[in-house]
């Protein structure tokens, strides 16, 4: 192993940032990035699940049967989707109607079980930990981002406050289906361009 | 016999001397007959939304070539005729700053990242009226004003939309029917001179279906444009509307239909734009019909009361479709 885990963590917050270098776990991006509220609580949820799932596939790895391993996988991410949906419906209760059907949908993420497949199933424990880490908290930063570029063009506010003064008139544009794919389209051009450099 | 004339050289022998610029150019003359009657009917400030949208537009293109390290070609006059016709689908009581925004997502996002012009898959204006629409769904949708006829160009300058606002002749047609429209602009005669000249409550540049139709024929007549898709999209939704558009069938007007609106200026100067229609006749006949039966569509069932931008934006993405599969075979290919 060359990478030290302090490399592991960091790469999620860049090299592979998951939805723009990795180009995964699109469809939350699209869709829950209306406000930045949104944006920071499936980013937490994300986050919470990708390194929970990491370190216990990493841990179950010399048991797990390589035919079986993607239902495996799927069991492990589920069991922690369920955890964040029972807490976030206990403590959160207004963001979990928000966010609706994709906290669930988690499962079906490409990210956790991406992570599973590709790292946690063949690297120790402490090294997945930093790993989903990273890459959660780089989802998490993602989302907040394309949200906060959506909420204050679209909306004119950022976490519910207004930012403009009264005369904005918001791109209702932004925050709309259209918008999100424009957006995220117009991130990843900027990202590749940056990454080139 | 000189020497010259016999030197070999590699195809093409018979070159044009039309090119893109002038092309470009030509149509936009052919777009300034609408602008001049819309600044007489509707005043001043058309004029005004017009210049900011041209100029929003070639400063787009000019910023965005630069940036991205592309020759500037400001000069082919594409970018003018984006900027004219997406000033002429914006309402004429619309605030002036409003095509801004939208020249951005027509030149930028929609030819200058798909690769420049002959690379977009949708028609630039449309897309950004499209988007204007989505953005500012208020002024879009009701800022229109009444023609004035008695050429008082300073009339709405400065002024209250809200307070001079009127419906156009497609809103009042959905939501109030027939009797109303009768009501709002007189007998069917009337209506149907006044229409076809222009006077009617409508965007900036598609109010006039004689001046529309001045342009289009000088077109043709060039042969920058061929008659296939104007007199396609325009015979279907004739006859669509007079099948469906009724109470009954057979009922529906079919005049009424191609002079309200925007389907001369989306036949003859927005489905036609080279990039995003098809080459061959047939191909051209079947996307014209296809837009036609979209409008129509739209129209009478969907939520808007126009839907010629959003047909001939869903048509332009089956263009590489129809050229593919309708391309002619050469000698005897694919004979058995």
């Amino acid at each position: 192993m060359a990478k030290t885990i302090t490399q592991e963590f960091t790469k999620g917050l860049w090299a592979e940032i998951p939805p723009f270098r990795l180009v995964l776990g699109l469809c939350p991006i699209l869709a829950v990035t209306k406000t930045v509220e949104n944006g920071i609580g499936m980013g937490i949820a994300v986050t919470f699940v990708l390194l929970c799932s990491n370190v216990l596939v990493s841990a179950l790895r010399k048991i797990i049967p390589s035919k079986v391993r993607i239902a495996c996988f799927i069991i492990v991410i589920a069991t922690f989707v369920t955890v964040v949906e029972l807490m976030m419906q206990a403590y959160t209760y207004p963001l979990f109607l928000k966010l609706g059907i994709f906290i669930p949908l988690i499962v079906v993420n490409c990210i956790p079980l991406g992570r599973a497949e590709a790292f946690a199933y063949k690297n120790g424990m402490m090294a997945s930990a930093a790993d989903g880490l990273g890459l959660g908290i780089g989802y998490g930063l993602s989302l907040t981002a394309l949200a906060s570029l959506r909420e204050v063009l679209g909306s004119g506010t950022f976490l519910g406050k207004a930012v403009f003064g009264d005369s904005f008139m918001p791109f209702t544009f932004m925050v709309e289906a259209p918008g999100a794919f424009v957006c995220l389209g117009l991130m990843l051009c900027v990202m590749n361009v940056l990454g080139k450099k | 016999m000189t020497q010259t004339d016999l030197i070999v050289s590699v195809s093409p022998h018979i070159r044009q001397t039309v090119t893109t610029e002038a092309i470009m150019w030509t149509v936009v003359a052919s777009l300034m007959p609408p602008l001049i009657l819309s600044v007489h009917i509707f005043g001043f400030q058309t004029l005004i939304i017009t210049l900011v949208s041209v100029a929003a537009c070639v400063a787009t293109e000019a910023i965005s070539q630069r940036l991205l390290g592309r020759p500037i070609r400001i000069r082919d006059g594409s970018a003018v005729i984006t900027g004219l016709l997406l000033a002429y689908v914006i309402p004429p009581g619309a605030p002036f700053w409003m095509p801004i925004t939208g020249a951005i997502m027509s030149i930028f996002v929609t030819k200058i990242l798909m690769g420049g012009l002959g690379f977009n898959i949708f028609n630039p204006a449309l897309i950004g009226r499209a988007f204007l629409v989505a953005t500012y769904p208020v002024a879009m949708t009701t800022a229109w004003l009444i023609p004035i006829r008695d050429a008082a160009i300073f009339t709405h300058m400065g002024r209250n939309v809200d307070a001079i606002s009127a419906a156009t002749p497609l809103y009042v047609l959905k939501h109030e029917g027939m009797a109303a429209l009768i009501d709002k602009f007189g007998p069917l005669k009337t209506i149907y001179r006044d229409f076809f000249i222009g006077l009617q409550p409508g965007c900036i540049g598609e109010t006039s279906a004689l001046l529309i139709l001045m342009g289009g024929i000088y077109l043709i007549y060039k042969h920058y444009i061929t008659w296939h898709i104007p007199v396609s999209v325009i015979a279907s939704i004739a006859l669509l509307t007079w099948i469906f558009g009724g109470d009954a069938l057979f009922t529906g007007n079919p005049v009424l239909a191609i002079l309200s609106g925007g389907v001369m200026l989306g036949a003859f100067f927005m489905a036609t734009d080279y990039v995003t229609s098809p080459i061959q006749k047939n191909g051209k006949l079947i996307f014209g019909f296809g837009i036609g039966a979209l409008t129509v569509l739209i129209r009478l069932k969907g939520g808007y009361p126009e839907g010629i931008c959003y047909a001939i934006l869903l048509m332009n993405p089956l263009t590489p479709t129809l050229d593919q599969w309708l391309k002619p075979k050469r000698f005897s290919e694919g004979a058995k």
